[in-house]
């Protein structure tokens, strides 16, 4: 029941061949430039609960995108039907649009100099078992496990197991066409604890492209019965400022939102709080952020972008100071700037880390707020103001005192990133942005 | 509620052609299919049969720079043994797709002894919304006029409007379900949404708002009239107005206080603060903060709150659910006290009561789940300016972005987009957008005032659950919660 790699490599050449048959036929049509895109995964997603089988899903995914382009003029459509001649309704449909869509100068395809011209091979898809039996089987190993750890532990969210294959196929009327194979597999525990009348949840999870590098399920329980079992007699705090720490698993939607502030698209709408901060100082001078979409096996390696631009590794921010905006082709051509392959999304962020454990962070804060959870958007991207739920624990001389939940942590971004004090080694490696824990000097938090 | 009743005993017969017929499949191929798969050790299957198709269009910097259309049609089989539910579909609808997908699904369960199936009938159902197409019921040019309209318009409400986004989107889908217990259903499903979001700046400062709308309708729902003017113009309006409000806000407070929540699209609070909690499936499980406290206060007695799928047209609203159940006016708290929950048909059976119509899915490819339909507090006796004149210090917010809850711990957030102080009963200060934290039964414990003023929101609301999202509405009068956690700055 493991998909065979030759045979995965030979549909996506079929596949290669349909999106040049696309290409080709919105040529035919008419237009002077035209991309497509097709993706297809499968595999299994099986859920168990309580010791017990509870889902077994095997998924079959796949979508093709079109965008058309009639001189300035633009058309988009997509299908899940893959057939040649849903494929041909597709083009006909982007081309149909791009009749009524008014000429956008700035619209059309990357510059053909800056697609992808190799493709290194990024080693990154591994198949795995996809049979129904192996991943319940890890899911109840999970669980089994975790339901043992501690009797407060009463009930059980469910353990679930995932494992998918499959391709990304790019190709555009520059005469690019390219795919590569992907996988990803992950495991995943939620534990539900009581005590008293109330009750707390949490969970735990690993994934990677390789089964081989998951944690073991015995190391999942144990993690998502650990993080349940602390929220256990949570307190309100009381209305106060103080300085905060962001554990390695949420600090990661700080850089988030960092990526949204220098993306091109809220750049040239004027709706960032980092406008014009190119080659200026967002984060401390200690700090620098890499990007390495070429990661062998990297979750969120890519050789080429969305468009077909070749991705690069480089500095985001180097001593604190922005290197580079995040942009698509069009929102570079919107600010006369060259695209960076970021079309799609960032790949593999590496943050700065001091070379700190989570305890020695909590020892530097001495009294604050060491946060586990986020909860809510409260985050306005136009003048960076953040306020949002949290849960953790009230730290006092470096000690955690007790868990903390129902209160929020508000401040603003552009200060928040400014005032970060120190990163620990502490680097959760399932995330695109790769950090350890972030201190920030000081937040509001409110309670009673 | 206000729908009229239609006896429909028959499928719709261009579902049928569509999603059976045109793919060399009928009636008698559904029933074959799930006879196949029922036996001593499957206690339900169903087929569910779907084709979607929607459209968007997006006018920013004064033009339309992109059209986009999808299509999208395939099935899934689903196959319950208990607790346990076996699940595979296909993109594509064909006599060998539906043979796989049922010979996958059945898997969950070892063979057991043949049993027979109820027959496949169609039942009476209402119609919430007129089986159109949304698509067509506009032509392309009149569609990006209107686009530019609202740009042209939002531009000249105020010279400080230096960006408008416009969109105009629909979508038009059918579905048909077949079930082990008999059910044959189908539905047409038009939705339609028109969004505005304006961008302003004064002295250096820019602000956001957004406005905007949809309904199970047609397009021409953007150009009723409103108090004499077109919808669509509201929808500027409001945007305008909500981004120039925030030009003047200051910081929000921080800490706990009383709270006066707007009527209408606020009901997001009951959407966190309770709808999730009550869904069968996390009450089932007795993940919920809600679990086994049917009969009990859960609430203020001033709290009565539905959900209600009956409504006609709107966003949230279903003739049948995603199993063929048709969807229901159902009580969940009744002046204070839980009277039940939301179920779909697992759910129910393992609960031993009815299905209530909640069984939804985002498509084809999902498993159905409970989820909400439309989520609305009653409304109460109270003029909403005695409400704002009884505080003495806190806020009032009239407008939110959306919120999150944790099911288990009750804990709920919901960020506030348009807020003001309270000083001595009086709207003063416009206040920065905050999240506001509560947990469900102790929020709803809180709830003291409850206006006459009951408003359903305009169209606007996505739900999301275990990653499967879904149109929903919300509503509620305006109302006091005596203390609530509010996540300003100052």
């Amino acid at each position: 029941m493991t998909p065979d790699i030759n045979e995965l490599n030979r549909e996506m050449k079929d596949v290669e061949q349909a999106v040049a048959e696309a290409l080709d036929y919105a040529g035919k049509l008419g237009s002077s430039a035209v991309e497509c895109a097709i993706s297809r995964s499968r595999g299994i997603n099986v859920g168990t609960r309580l010791g017990e089988v509870e889902t077994v899903e095997f998924n079959q995914d796949g979508a093709l995108g079109i965008t058309l382009y009639r001189g300035q003029h633009k058309g988009s459509s997509s299908t899940t039907d893959l057939t040649p001649a849903a494929i041909r309704a597709a083009v006909e449909k982007a081309n149909d649009i791009a009749r009524y869509t008014s000429a956008d100068p700035h619209a059309g395809l990357a510059p053909a100099e800056l697609m992808a011209t190799d493709i290194p091979d990024l080693d990154l898809c591994h198949p795995a078992d996809q049979s129904a039996e192996f991943a319940l089987e890890q899911a109840l190993q999970c669980e089994r496990h975790a339901l043992k750890q501690d009797e407060r532990i009463v009930n059980s969210d469910g353990a679930g197991y995932s494992s998918h294959v499959g391709y990304r196929v790019y190709g555009n009327s520059h005469g690019f066409l390219a795919g590569y194979l992907q996988s990803r597999h992950s495991l995943s525990c939620a534990l539900i604890a009581r005590s008293g009348e109330a009750m707390q949840r949490d969970y735990s999870y690993t994934v990677g492209r390789r089964r081989e590098e998951l944690w073991t399920p015995e190391q999942v329980a144990e993690d998502a019965a650990q993080s349940t079992l602390a929220r256990l007699d949570s307190r309100k705090i009381a209305t106060a400022k103080v300085p905060v720490l962001f554990r390695a698993d949420v600090a990661n939607s700080l850089f988030g939102h960092l990526v949204s502030a220098i993306s091109g698209g809220n750049l040239y709408r004027k709706s960032s709080f980092l406008l014009d901060h190119l080659g200026k100082q967002v984060l401390p001078e200690w700090l620098t952020i890499s990007e390495r979409p070429h990661l062998r096996g990297g979750l969120a390696s890519s050789p080429f972008d969305q468009e077909g631009v070749a991705t690069q590794a480089r500095d985001i921010v180097a001593d604190g100071v922005l290197q580079t905006y995040l942009l698509t082709s069009y929102s570079a051509r919107k600010m006369d700037m060259q695209p960076t392959g970021h079309a799609g999304g960032i790949h593999n962020w590496e943050v700065t880390h001091q070379d700190k454990s989570l305890q020695q962070l909590c020892k530097e804060m001495g009294t604050g707020l060491l946060v586990t959870e986020l909860m809510g958007q409260g985050v306005n991207m136009v003048n960076g103001d953040y306020s949002r739920g949290a849960a953790g624990f009230w730290v006092e001389q470096g000690e955690i005192q007790y868990p903390v939940e129902e209160i929020t942590i508000a401040g603003n971004l552009k200060e928040m990133l400014c005032n970060i004090v120190a990163i620990g080694n502490d680097v959760d490696l399932r995330h695109g942005v790769r950090t350890g824990s972030v201190l920030v000097e000081s937040l509001r938090i409110a309670g009673t | 509620m206000s729908s009229k009743l239609q006896s429909n005993q028959q499928l719709n017969q261009q579902v049928e052609a569509n999603l059976l017929h045109q793919h060399e499949l009928d009636i008698d191929a559904l029933q074959q299919s799930l006879q196949s798969i029922y036996s001593g050790a499957i206690d339900f299957a169903d087929i569910y049969l779907q084709s979607s198709v929607n459209e968007s269009w997006v006018l920013e910097d004064g033009i339309v720079k992109d059209g986009s259309f999808h299509i999208e049609s395939g099935l899934g089989v689903r196959a319950i043994h208990g607790e346990k539910t076996g699940f595979a579909y296909a993109d594509a609808i064909t006599p060998a797709a539906l043979r796989q997908a049922s010979a996958a699904a059945r898997g969950i369960a070892n063979d057991g002894a043949q049993a027979t199936m109820q027959a496949l009938q169609v039942r009476s159902q209402s119609e919430r919304y007129q089986p159109l197409n949304p698509l067509p019921s506009l032509d392309e040019a009149a569609k990006i006029d209107l686009l530019r309209e609202i740009d042209a318009f939002a531009r000249s409400l105020d010279p400080r409007v230096v960006e408008v986004i416009a969109s105009i989107s629909g979508s038009y889908d059918e579905i048909l379900v077949a079930a082990t217990d008999g059910t044959l259903a189908s539905d047409i499903r038009p939705l339609v949404r028109v969004n505005c979001t304006v961008l302003v700046e004064q002295n250096g400062r820019r602000e956001r708002g957004s406005s905007g709308g949809g309904a199970r309708v047609g397009y021409s729902y953007f150009s009723d009239p409103i108090n004499e003017l077109p919808r669509w113009q509201t929808y500027a309006k409001e945007a305008v107005r909500q981004a120039l409000v925030n030009l003047d806000a200051r910081e929000a407070p921080a800490g706990t206080m009383p709270v006066i929540l707007g009527a209408g699209w606020p009901g997001v609070l009951l959407h966190e603060a309770v709808g999730h909690g009550l869904e069968g499936d996390f009450n089932r499980k007795g993940a919920s903060a809600y679990a086994g406290k049917i009969g009990e206060m859960v609430a203020s007695e001033h709290c009565t709150i539905v959900d209600d799928g009956t409504l006609s047209n709107l966003r949230g609203s279903l003739s049948v659910d995603d199993e063929g159940t048709p969807a229901g006016y159902n009580v969940l708290i009744e002046k204070g006290r839980l009277v039940g929950y939301m179920q779909d048909k697992l759910n129910a059976r393992l609960m031993g009561v009815e299905p209530t119509g909640n069984g939804r899915r985002e498509s084809y490819a999902h498993l159905p789940m409970p989820r909400m339909t439309n989520t609305y507090m009653l409304a109460g006796e109270h003029d909403p300016a005695d409400i704002i004149s009884s505080v003495k210090k806190g806020i009032y917010a009239p407008h939110f972005s959306g919120g999150q809850v944790d099911i288990t711990s009750g804990k709920f957030v919901f960020s506030a987009s348009e807020a003001y102080l309270i000083e001595d009963g009086r709207i003063t200060a416009p206040v920065k957008g905050a999240t506001l934290i509560g947990n469900g039964p102790d929020a709803m414990a809180q709830v003291s005032m409850v206006g006459n003023d009951l408003e359903l929101d305009s169209g606007i609301g996505v739900c999301g659950k275990d990653g499967q999202s879904l149109p929903v509405g919300v509503g509620q009068p305006t109302l006091k919660l005596d203390a609530l956690t509010v996540g300003g700055t100052a």
